[in-house]
C-alpha cells in the first residue's frame, strides 16, 4: 500500500507548490506590487490606479512626500520613534518583574493580578475617562503622557509572555542563589532577567511593532500638530493627497519599508512570539 | 527560605500602578461618568439617559449590530480560512516557509496603510479588483459606496490582513500533533477527510479556540481600518460602536461617548467570557 501512494504524493508536492505560489502572488503580492508600482509614477499615471509598471520612474515623489509641510513626516517618524522606545523599555522592566513573580507565587495577590491580567486582554480601554485622568496628571497631550499609555495598553499581554516562560526556568536557581547570600533585587536583575533574553526579543519586537503602528491611541491621546505620529501623518496625507496617488503611495512605502526589513530579520522570532502570545491567552 | 520574601509582591508594583491609572480607573470611572453629562472639568449627573439615547437613535443603535456582524464575520471567515491554509502549509510542500511568510507579513503592516491601498484597490471604475473581475466577465460592485456590501468589503480587507497570523497559530497546533495518530489510522484505511475530521480537528481545537478568542475581540474593538476605508466618515451601513464612541466624542458629547465605550466593554464581556470557558470545556484533554 504505502509504495502505491508514494509517486502519487510526489506529482501532488509539485501542483501543491504551483498553486500556492500563484494563489499567494495574486492576493498576497499584488497589493503590494500595486503600491510600490504607483508610488514610483507621476501623478497623471498614478490616478488610472492600475498594475501597470510605471513608464519612468519618479524617485522624486518619495522626495516631495518628505518634504511635504517642512518635512513633518520626519518630525513624525522621531516621534513615533521616541514613544515606542521607551514604551517599549517600560514594559521591558516592568512587564519581567511582574512575570516573574506571577509565575511564582501562589495565593491572594498572585490570583487577583492574573484576573486583572486576564481583563485586561480582553475589554477595551475606557477612552474618554483615560483623557480625564490624563489632565488631571497633566501629561494629556505630551509624549510622556502617551508613552505611560501605550505602555499601560501593553501590560497584560507582555506579562503573560514573560509569565509564560519563566516556567521554563527552574525555580531552585532563584533558592540557590538565595542561600548564597544574593539579594531578592539582585537575584532577579543579575540571574532571571539575563536568562529571559528569548522571550525579552520577541517582547520589544511585537511591541514595538504594535506601538509603531498604533493610530487611535495618538488620535485621541496625542493631538495637535507638534506631536504627530507616522500613522496619523499617513491618515492626514489621505485626505491632502486625494488626487495624487503617486505621492499616497510614496509615503505607504514609507511607512511599510521598516516593518519589511524588520520581518526579515525576525521572521521567525515574530511568527513564534505570536503563537506563544496567543495559545497560552 | 520564605518564598513570599524572595517573591516580593513589590515586583508587580510599578506594573499594577501604571495598568490601574490608565486602564482600570479610566474604565471604573466610565461606568459613572457614562451616566452623565460632562466635559472633563464638570459633570451633571443624568441616569441612564445617555444609553437611552445610544438605543434609540438610528445612526448609533445600528453600530451595534454593525459590530457583531463585525466581529463575527471576521473571526468566522479567518478560523475557517485559516484552518485549510494551514492544513495546506502543513502538507509537503517546498515553499512552505515563503508562503507562510508572505500570508504574515501583512499583520505588520500599517493598518491606514492597508485601508488606503485596498480602497484603490476597490475602487469602483478604475480598482483592480473590478478590473480582473471584468475580464472574467462578471460585472464589478461598487465595493465601498453600496451600502448592503460596505461592511463586508471591510470584513474582507480585515481577514486579509489577519488570517496569516490565524494560519501560524494553526500550524502551531497543527505540529504538535503526533504523527502516530494519522499512521494508525490510515492503516485502519480512514481516508483523508476522516482523519481530519476524526484527528486534526479535535487536536487542534486548543488553537482553534485561540484563534476564535482573539479575532473576536479583535473584530468588536475593530476601529482604525473602519475610518481609514470610509476616509472618517462611516454611514449608517459601516458605522461600528467604536467609531460611534469617535464620532460623539469629536461632536462633544462626552457622556454619549463614554457610554458608548461602557456598551462595547459590557457586549464584550458578556459574550467573549462565557464564550471561552464553553470552549475550553470542549477541548480534549
Amino acid at each position: 500500500m504505502k509504495t502505491k501512494t508514494k509517486p502519487n504524493k510526489k506529482k501532488y508536492n509539485c501542483i501543491g507548490d504551483i498553486v500556492g505560489v500563484l494563489a499567494a502572488t495574486v492576493v498576497f503580492i499584488v497589493p503590494f506590487l500595486f503600491m510600490l508600482f504607483n508610488s514610483l509614477k507621476d501623478k497623471k499615471e498614478a490616478n488610472f490606479l492600475n498594475l501597470a509598471p510605471p513608464s519612468s520612474v519618479e524617485w522624486g515623489n518619495y522626495l516631495d512626500v518628505i518634504q511635504t509641510d517642512k518635512y513633518t513626516i520626519l518630525r513624525a517618524f522621531l516621534n513615533s520613534g521616541l514613544i515606542t522606545l521607551f514604551s517599549v523599555i517600560l514594559l521591558t522592566v516592568l512587564c519581567s518583574m511582574a512575570g516573574y513573580v506571577l509565575q511564582r507565587r501562589r495565593g491572594k495577590l498572585a490570583s487577583g493580578v492574573n484576573m486583572i491580567v486576564l481583563i485586561g486582554l480582553m475589554v477595551p480601554p475606557a477612552i474618554l475617562p483615560t483623557i480625564w485622568v490624563m489632565q488631571g496628571l497633566q501629561v494629556y497631550r505630551s509624549m510622556f503622557g502617551m508613552i505611560l499609555v501605550e505602555a499601560a495598553l501593553q501590560i497584560p499581554f507582555t506579562i503573560m509572555l514573560y509569565r509564560g516562560f519563566m516556567s521554563s526556568i527552574p525555580a531552585e536557581l532563584e533558592e540557590a542563589a538565595v542561600i548564597d547570600g544574593c539579594g531578592r533585587w539582585r537575584v532577579f536583575f543579575k540571574i532571571i532577567f539575563p536568562l529571559l533574553k528569548p522571550v525579552t526579543a520577541t517582547v520589544i519586537i511585537l511591541n514595538a511593532v504594535t506601538i509603531f503602528n498604533d493610530f487611535t491611541n495618538p488620535l485621541y491621546f496625542l493631538p495637535g500638530s507638534e506631536n504627530v505620529t507616522v500613522q496619523l501623518t499617513l491618515y492626514r496625507y489621505m485626505g491632502q493627497f486625494a488626487n495624487s496617488f503617486n505621492l499616497l503611495f510614496a509615503d505607504v512605502i514609507i511607512i511599510t519599508i521598516p516593518m519589511l526589513i524588520l520581518f526579515i530579520i525576525f521572521n521567525k522570532k515574530i511568527v513564534a512570539g505570536m503563537v506563544a502570545g496567543a495559545v497560552k491567552g | 527560605m520564605n518564598r513570599k520574601h524572595i517573591y516580593s509582591g513589590w515586583f508587580l508594583l510599578p506594573a499594577i500602578v501604571v495598568f490601574g491609572i490608565f486602564f482600570l480607573l479610566p474604565m471604573v470611572m466610565s461606568l459613572f461618568f457614562s451616566l452623565t453629562v460632562w466635559d472633563f472639568d464638570s459633570w451633571s449627573f443624568i441616569g441612564l439617559e445617555n444609553f437611552r439615547v445610544f438605543f434609540s437613535e438610528r445612526t448609533l443603535n445600528v453600530s451595534v449590530l454593525n459590530t457583531l456582524k463585525y466581529a463575527v464575520l471576521t473571526s468566522g471567515l479567518k478560523v475557517v480560512l485559516a484552518f485549510f491554509l494551514a492544513l495546506f502549509l502543513n502538507s509537503k510542500i517546498k515553499t512552505k516557509g515563503f508562503l507562510r511568510a508572505v500570508a504574515f507579513f501583512p499583520n505588520l503592516v500599517s493598518t491606514i496603510a492597508v485601508g488606503i491601498t485596498f480602497r484603490a484597490l476597490m475602487h469602483p471604475s478604475k480598482g483592480i479588483i473590478n478590473g480582473a473581475l471584468e475580464l472574467l466577465g462578471i460585472v464589478g460592485v461598487d465595493w465601498l459606496g453600496n451600502p448592503d456590501i460596505a461592511l463586508l468589503s471591510i470584513i474582507i480587507t480585515d481577514v486579509w490582513k489577519g488570517v496569516g497570523v490565524a494560519t501560524v497559530i494553526y500550524l502551531a497546533g497543527l505540529q504538535s500533533i503526533d504523527r502516530s495518530y494519522y499512521e494508525a489510522a490510515s492503516l485502519d484505511g480512514a481516508s483523508r477527510w476522516q482523519q481530519i475530521r476524526d484527528i486534526t480537528l479535535p487536536l487542534v481545537r486548543p488553537a482553534m479556540n485561540s484563534v476564535i478568542i482573539l479575532s473576536f475581540v479583535g473584530g468588536m474593538r475593530s476601529f482604525d481600518l473602519i475610518w481609514a476605508m470610509t476616509s472618517g466618515v462611516p454611514t449608517a451601513a459601516t458605522n461600528v460602536i467604536a467609531s460611534a464612541v469617535y464620532g460623539q466624542y469629536a461632536a462633544g458629547f462626552y457622556g454619549l461617548a463614554t457610554a458608548g465605550n461602557v456598551v462595547m466593554l459590557v457586549l464584550i464581556s458578556l459574550i467573549v467570557f462565557p464564550l471561552q470557558k464553553f470552549l475550553i470545556s470542549r477541548e480534549v484533554q
